[in-house]
């Protein structure tokens, strides 16, 4: 009985086919990430206990209808390897594949690359996420969204302090039927302070002709396109330098195809109240690490610590680490593997990656310790608490601009008793004096 | 014999501490700074002592009639009304100073090393002129007034240089002299300076002579030098074997030279030293980590913690895996929160802090 009121639009909508493609970049993109990208590749570093690339991951496993997922990117093949096989081992009902750029084709290009693998099986709609937002992807919604509306396009955006607003995309709606009117990318003056974050929802029947027209503009007028700026002279360059310009579109999705989006089709915001950061410099994955370990704490995952006088929630400590019962950690800690945390210890709002070594009394606030890196016996290692709804990792400290959150890379060394703040230190450096506010090479 | 302790004023320099207590008062290596003049003095054979002030605290009176029983001693206030300088004081005391002929001793209340009084007063008596000064060799003499001395004499002063620019010697006024009554005749009652008065005149007659001293010495009139004064200190009583000293075979002392109240409490892994004294009914928690400064009486200091270079006063609380250096000075009843830095903090009593001092500042 109930089956027969199901409306025609739901009913139909149940049997289109949706993949997914996680948008990784390359090793020349994630250069803000330095020092940590030194020795992993961004999309790879563990937050919360899991690569950035997993939380997008298993968000995107969570959409029943997503039966193929591609990493898109222009990293070496064997950088996502145990990944995928991870991947496929943990969610063997997903398939998922690396589709490898060979040049940095821009968000929108490397989609269009791939079009023909993408459109295998002629899926309905495709969902783009850029591996470099931290959020809760709220697929689910989106789709709803989608279907609702009738839509061609969903974006997902988020508000944000109007003083931000300009370093992102900025979309204008109608307030009443969520539709976009207007989007521009990083606007000089202010539009909105609804952003986008970076998370969307396509028709494949409007998102494919869509970036076709733009390279077909692009062609016809190379250079009234792609201006640059400091965020894409790279990959304009490589597309200018280049006299075979018609191979060699570097098309983005925010500079390209949004605006256009807005002008003629069916585009929609879901605008989501939820947690939204990028992981864009290193720093950053210390809030992205709070963020995904509150979610996790909220959803009450099995994963993290449990919660006593001595672990102040949320917490992950991996199950290889060990940590002496007097040390004191958390809020918003992740412990990896193989770490070892000495007596009277006490770390908050840190990252403390693999094979780390911290001696007894040591102190780490406000910081991520590189892999394999040792920290002495009452140490200090400390960056500064920057506000929640911030979206940068630098202050201002006497004047000067530093970085908030302190940053070993691998294999550095904290002597005995030294404090450490409000630094960067390139790996394998031994610091056997007091440091502030410096970049250490 | 008679004494003055030339005390002065309100110990400006050494706030926060003296916010709460006048300075003679304020404990250095556990004793309050007067006490360790008044103690020295007193084995000395003297049992007169004059106390210069410009102000006079009742708390002061009180503590001050204890040592009187305890020492067997007379000692008076001379209250100024209005500032008179280092020789005006001595002038405003004649009465006490002068009643007889024996020679008496002056003294700068900041100043700490190994009084040396008795050997003072022999080598004054032995050479039978008007005044001796105790001088001191410094490394830098051209901070300071110089002595020097007549030619082919080893004590008789010949003038004094001050802030040489080039070396003319390196023994400088350590703020302790003896002079005979006679002295008080050379002296107004006005503002007046013993140093660039009265000290020029007796050496133009030939009268003055300089001691050395042997050993440290050390004006702590303020916080930087309290420190340093107190590292001199404790190495002096380490050089004489003091059995004050908690003796390096205890497994949390580190490099030597601390000084422990009995009534204070070390928790377990601690690390103290060099240079570290910790006063009456302190508390120190668990793998706490000490190293020159002075915790004052009452002082708590929760687990995990690390200070350096810092005095903390009275009944301050450092907070668990705090860690305060560079001169930081806490007053009375300070509060440092759990994991807050602090560098070169000066913080007024009673303050809470619950946020970082990243850099010297004074905390109202």
């Amino acid at each position: 009985m109930a089956t027969l009121g199901v409306p025609h639009r739901q009913k139909k909508a149940g049997s289109k086919t949706t993949k997914a493609i996680i948008l990784v970049g390359g090793p020349s993109r994630g250069t803000r990430f330095r020092p940590l990208s030194l020795d992993v590749p961004k999309p790879l570093f563990d937050v919360a206990g899991h690569p950035i690339i997993e939380h997008c991951f298993r968000a995107v496993t969570k959409v029943a209808e997503i039966k193929e997922v591609f990493l898109v990117g222009y990293y070496d093949e064997s950088v996502f390897r145990d990944f995928i096989k991870d991947c496929s081992h943990n969610f063997p009902s997903v398939s998922v594949k690396y589709l490898r750029e060979y040049q940095a084709l821009g968000t929108a290009g490397g989609l269009y690359h791939f079009r023909d693998a993408i459109m295998k099986g002629q899926p309905d709609r495709i969902f783009v996420l850029n591996a470099d937002v931290c959020c809760s992807f709220p697929l689910g919604q989106m789709l709803q969204l989608f279907e609702e509306k009738n839509a061609e396009a969903v974006i997902l955006g988020t508000r944000v302090q109007q003083d931000a607003a300009r370093n992102f995309g900025c979309i204008v709606t109608d307030a009443h039927t969520k539709r976009v009117l207007h989007y521009v990318e990083k606007p000089e003056t202010y539009i909105s302070n609804l952003i986008n974050c970076g998370v969307y929802l396509f028709d494949t029947d409007c998102i494919f002709p869509a970036i076709r027209s733009a390279i077909k503009r692009r062609t016809e007028r190379p250079r009234l396109f792609s201006y640059p700026s400091s965020e894409n002279l790279d990959s304009y360059q490589s597309f200018a330098d280049d006299e075979d310009g018609e191979k060699t579109e570097v098309i983005r999705l925010e500079q390209d195809i949004m605006s256009d989006l807005a002008d003629s089709r069916q585009f929609f915001v879901l605008e989501t109240k939820d947690f939204w950061r990028q992981i864009k410099t290193a720093g950053s994955a210390v809030p992205a690490n709070a963020l995904y370990l509150t979610k996790a704490f909220q959803t009450q995952s099995e994963e993290l610590a449990k919660p006593s006088a001595v672990i102040l929630p949320p917490v992950f400590i991996h199950p290889s680490a060990t940590v002496d019962p007097t040390a004191k950690l958390g809020p918003n800690v992740s412990i990896g593997p193989r770490a070892h945390i000495g007596p009277g210890v006490r770390i908050k709002e840190s990252i403390v990656l693999e094979d780390v070594d911290v001696k007894h009394d040591a102190c780490i606030l406000y910081s991520i310790i590189g892999w394999g890196s040792k920290v002495g016996a009452w140490a200090r290692v400390e960056g500064t608490p920057v506000p929640i709804s911030s979206h940068h990792t630098d202050i201002l400290k006497g004047g000067v601009k530093v970085q908030s959150i302190t940053i070993l890379g691998k294999e550095c060394g904290v002597a005995d008793e030294v404090r450490v703040s409000n630094c960067v230190c390139l790996p394998y450096k031994e610091l056997k004096r007091d440091v502030s506010n410096e970049v250490i090479m | 014999m008679k004494a003055l302790i030339l005390v002065g004023g309100f110990g400006t320099r050494l706030r926060p501490l003296t916010l709460t207590l006048p300075k003679p008062l304020v404990e250095f290596a556990n004793k309050p700074m007067i006490l360790h003049q008044i103690q020295a003095l007193a084995a000395a054979g003297v049992t007169d002592i004059v106390l210069a002030v410009n102000y006079r605290p009742e708390i002061m009176t009180a503590a001050l009639k204890k040592y009187e029983k305890e020492y067997n001693v007379r000692i008076e206030f001379s209250v100024e009304t209005e500032p008179l300088g280092t020789a005006g004081p001595l002038k405003l005391a004649e009465k006490i100073l002068g009643k007889d002929d024996a020679p008496f001793f002056v003294l700068n209340s900041d100043v700490i090393c190994d009084y040396p009084f008795q050997e003072l007063a022999e080598f004054h008596k032995a050479h039978g002129e008007e005044g001796t000064i105790v001088v001191t060799k410094v490394e830098e003499p051209s901070k300071y007034g110089v002595v020097v001395h007549k030619p082919g004499h080893t004590s008789r002063i010949d003038r004094f240089v001050e802030k040489p620019i080039e070396f003319v010697g390196n023994r400088i006024n350590a703020g302790i002299y003896i002079l005979n009554p006679s002295v008080l005749k050379r002296i107004d009652l006005r503002p007046t300076s013993i140093e660039q008065e009265t000290f020029p005149a007796i050496v133009k007659d030939g009268q003055l002579h300089s001691f050395d001293l042997e050993g440290f010495w050390m004006d702590v009139g303020q916080p930087k030098d309290f420190l340093a004064g107190t590292c001199l200190y404790l190495s002096s009583l380490s050089k004489k074997g003091s059995k004050l000293l908690t003796p390096n075979s205890e497994s949390f002392v580190h490099n030597g030279n601390v000084l422990i109240d009995p009534t204070a409490k070390i928790g377990k892994n601690c690390k103290i030293g060099p240079n570290v004294t910790i006063g009456p009914n302190v508390v120190v928690g668990d793998g706490v980590r000490l190293q020159r400064c002075v915790l004052l009486a009452g002082v708590k200091v929760k687990d995990h913690a690390w200070v350096k270079s810092t005095i903390v006063g009275w009944n301050s609380t450092i907070g668990r895996w705090a860690r305060l250096e560079n001169v930081s000075v806490l007053g009375d009843d300070v509060t440092i929160g759990d994991e807050i830095y602090c560098n070169g903090a000066s913080i007024l009593p009673h303050k809470s802090i619950k946020a970082n001092v990243d850099s010297p500042s004074i905390i109202m």
